[in-house]
């Protein structure tokens, strides 16, 4: 009984501490907003009704979240496995292409169809972008942490190349306007909206399913165990005949699909077409997202729907008190590094627990 | 096809690629030193851009290139001890702290573009080329190699600077213990945090500066996220390197010399999409790294040195 309720305090404190990092943050924040000649109370004000103020706020937040989650749970299952995927962005926005593509240019109109395969699509493009660097990590020890950046900006100018030339949408070229997007996708195509007139979408209960199908693999199939023991220790895993190089591919693969899939819903729930910039920051968020998470899916659900608030929140902070929203990217960064640097302390309460017994 | 092998183009592509070679050169120098030492800064891109606005600021206000110059490398000093804090004092992961430090850079330096320069793309007088006097008047060679501003000159100083600080210096000894096996040298005396705090500060100074290079010595004013992953590939090219400094040189002339192709081909008219022509230097640092043998691999790179204390 004790020991139980040890454990339970043990791992809320493991969970508290990105909570009080991300308050450090804020309350830097404050003094930024001060030197920037704003009042703080107003900006944080400002924030979070944005964020959470209404339920219009609440809607924008959820919708936000989803690609978050999505990533963040990506993120997560490389982690555990030892992996660093920093190529979010880039798979979200192949994923995206990947699905945009199969809706205009496969003519079968069946939403039966037409949706499930448009989903796989995107999470195939995303596995694919995020394999590159799983097997050559695997088989040849490059470093994954600089292909998936590399990956990220040859993402980006595919992804300006596709929409300026051959998916362009030819009513661009028709009106001489040229603007770089796609085609609106055909209506069977998309996802159903949960809340009209807003975007919500049912892509958010795929991702919140998915959170709970990610928890379970990692903890309670083989599969998941192994990735995690090939992430605690790539040579004691080897030494008990597991196939590291395999599993860190396949976690980097399962974590560039989840990303992959990000963008599709993007496309199919919320945008209906790709257009530059369709990762929005994304990519780098989802893993401030899923360090906050604790690198737990499941941790990672309430991680996602804060995080989006700060997105969202960050567009009311600009046109309230005239902060520009690079404020809250600023924001985000010192949070990843309060929250790395915070770890620290569970690190040694883990040393101290184990020396104790 | 034809108008790209007369002289005047491939001299023209050289000279445009020794000068693309700069912030590369400041940058994977910076980050040399870094990973000698055991750590791996990926704040890189984030310290960069920081460089780029502060030296940009400074030069708009003062019209001093020299205040900019020193403006950027107490940016990057400053983003150094960031880094240095938090990934020796506190070891934290390495990778996911410089990603950290690079959102943390590239957002506070648009944050402080849009208010204190209300986002305006404006420019100023950078560094001006300086003919170097008998070699800058040979034909050609004299306008690829030796007619460049100070700073061009000053980054390629630095090969062998570093590499007589590392390979003949006591410090260089020291620093290359730290990273390769930090137990032994704290055994032996040295303070191996100190070595970090001060490779990972050094290298940020160079950061700070090879951000400069672009708002005051090539292009010469300031744009959002203007770096455009460079800090990224300066860190790929230290691994290409194989920890070396005459290598990180062969590696920067390797990627500004496909930069400088690229960007001239799109000028030539030459028929690949420009945004394909691009994806280029990306590509060849995929390429490069799969071609590295990484058996010189500083053996404590990126793991936090801890003392075991029983």
């Amino acid at each position: 009984m004790i020991s139980k309720l040890r454990s339970l305090f043990n791992k809320t404190f493991d969970a508290i501490i990105p909570l009080f990092a991300t308050l450090l943050a804020l309350f830097l924040g404050v003094f930024m907003l001060k030197a920037l000649g704003k009042d703080p109370l107003a900006a944080y004000a400002a924030l979070f009704e944005g964020a959470f103020g209404s339920q219009r706020a609440i809607i924008q937040t959820i919708i936000k979240a989803t690609p978050l989650l999505l990533v963040g749970i990506g993120v997560c299952i490389a982690f555990r496995g030892g992996v660093i995927n920093i190529g979010g962005e880039g798979q979200i926005i192949v994923g995206a292409l990947a699905s945009a593509a199969f809706a205009l240019y496969v003519p079968i109109q069946s939403r039966w169809i037409m949706i499930p395969l448009c989903l796989l699509t995107s999470m195939l493009a995303g596995a694919i972008w995020g394999g590159v660097p799983g097997i050559l990590k695997a088989k040849l020890g490059v470093n994954e942490i600089l292909t998936t950046v590399m990956m990220n900006s040859i993402a980006v100018y595919l992804s300006n190349f596709l929409l300026r030339g051959p998916m362009i949408d030819p009513h661009e070229i028709e009106m001489g306007t040229r603007a770089a997007q796609t085609a609106l996708l055909p209506e069977y195509t998309f996802l159903t909206r949960l809340a009209p007139p807003t975007q919500l979408n049912t892509g958010t209960i795929l991702a919140l399913i998915l959170a709970g199908v990610a928890f379970v693999m990692l903890f309670k199939t083989t599969i998941g165990y192994r990735i995690r023991a090939v992430g605690k220790s790539a040579d004691a895993s080897r030494y008990a005949g597991i196939k590291v190089p395999f599993y860190q591919a396949l976690a980097l693969i399962l974590g560039g699909s989840m990303a992959g899939l990000a963008g599709g819903i993007e496309v199919l729930g919320v945008q209906h077409r790709v257009m530059e910039n369709i990762s929005a920051n994304y990519g780098f968020n989802g893993i401030v997202t899923a360090l906050f998470g604790s690198l737990h899916p499941l941790g990672t659900i309430p991680a996602a729907f804060l995080f989006g608030g700060l997105m969202v929140g960050g567009n009311k902070l600009q046109r309230t008190v005239q902060v520009h929203s690079a404020f809250i990217d600023t924001l985000l960064g010192i949070i990843v590094l309060f929250v790395v640097a915070a770890k620290i302390f569970s690190t040694r309460r883990s040393k101290k627990r184990a020396i104790n017994g | 096809m034809d108008n790209l092998f007369n002289p005047e183009t491939i001299f023209g592509i050289i000279g445009m690629a020794v000068t693309l070679a700069m912030p590369y050169l400041y940058a994977a120098i910076g980050e040399l030193f870094d990973q000698t030492a055991g750590c791996y800064n990926l704040g890189t891109e984030g310290i960069m851009m920081m460089g780029a606005f502060s030296a940009f600021y400074v030069v708009y206000e003062t019209g001093n290139l020299g205040f900019g110059v020193l403006a950027a490398a107490i940016v990057g000093l400053l983003m150094g001890l960031i880094m240095a804090v938090i990934s020796v004092t506190f070891k934290a992961e390495q990778g996911i702290s410089g990603i950290g430090l690079t959102m943390f850079g590239v957002g506070l330096s648009s944050l402080l573009f849009k208010t204190l320069l209300n986002g305006t793309v404006l420019s100023v007088k950078g560094f001006k080329s300086i003919r170097i006097p008998i070699l800058g008047d040979i034909p050609y060679i004299g306008d690829a190699f030796f007619n460049h501003n100070i700073m061009v000159y000053v980054a390629y100083l630095l090969i062998p600077i570093a590499s007589i600080i590392l390979y003949k210096t006591t410090l260089g000894l020291k620093i290359r213990a730290v990273g390769q096996n930090p137990q032994a040298a704290d055994t032996l005396g040295v303070s191996v945090n100190k070595i970090r705090y001060l490779c990972v500060c050094g290298g940020a100074i160079l950061a700070g500066i090879a951000g400069a290079t672009f708002s005051i010595a090539n292009i010469n004013m300031f744009q959002e996220k203007m770096t455009n992953g460079t800090g990224y590939i300066a860190v790929a090219l230290v691994y290409f390197s194989g920890w070396k400094p005459w290598r990180v040189l062969l590696g920067a002339l390797l990627f500004s010399f496909v930069n400088a192709l690229q960007l001239r081909m799109q000028v030539l008219g030459i028929n690949i999409p420009s945004d394909i022509a691009m994806m280029m230097p990306y590509l060849l640092t995929i390429v490069t790294l799969i071609f590295v043998k990484s058996r010189d691999k500083p053996a404590a790179l990126a793991v936090p040195y801890e003392r075991s204390e029983n």
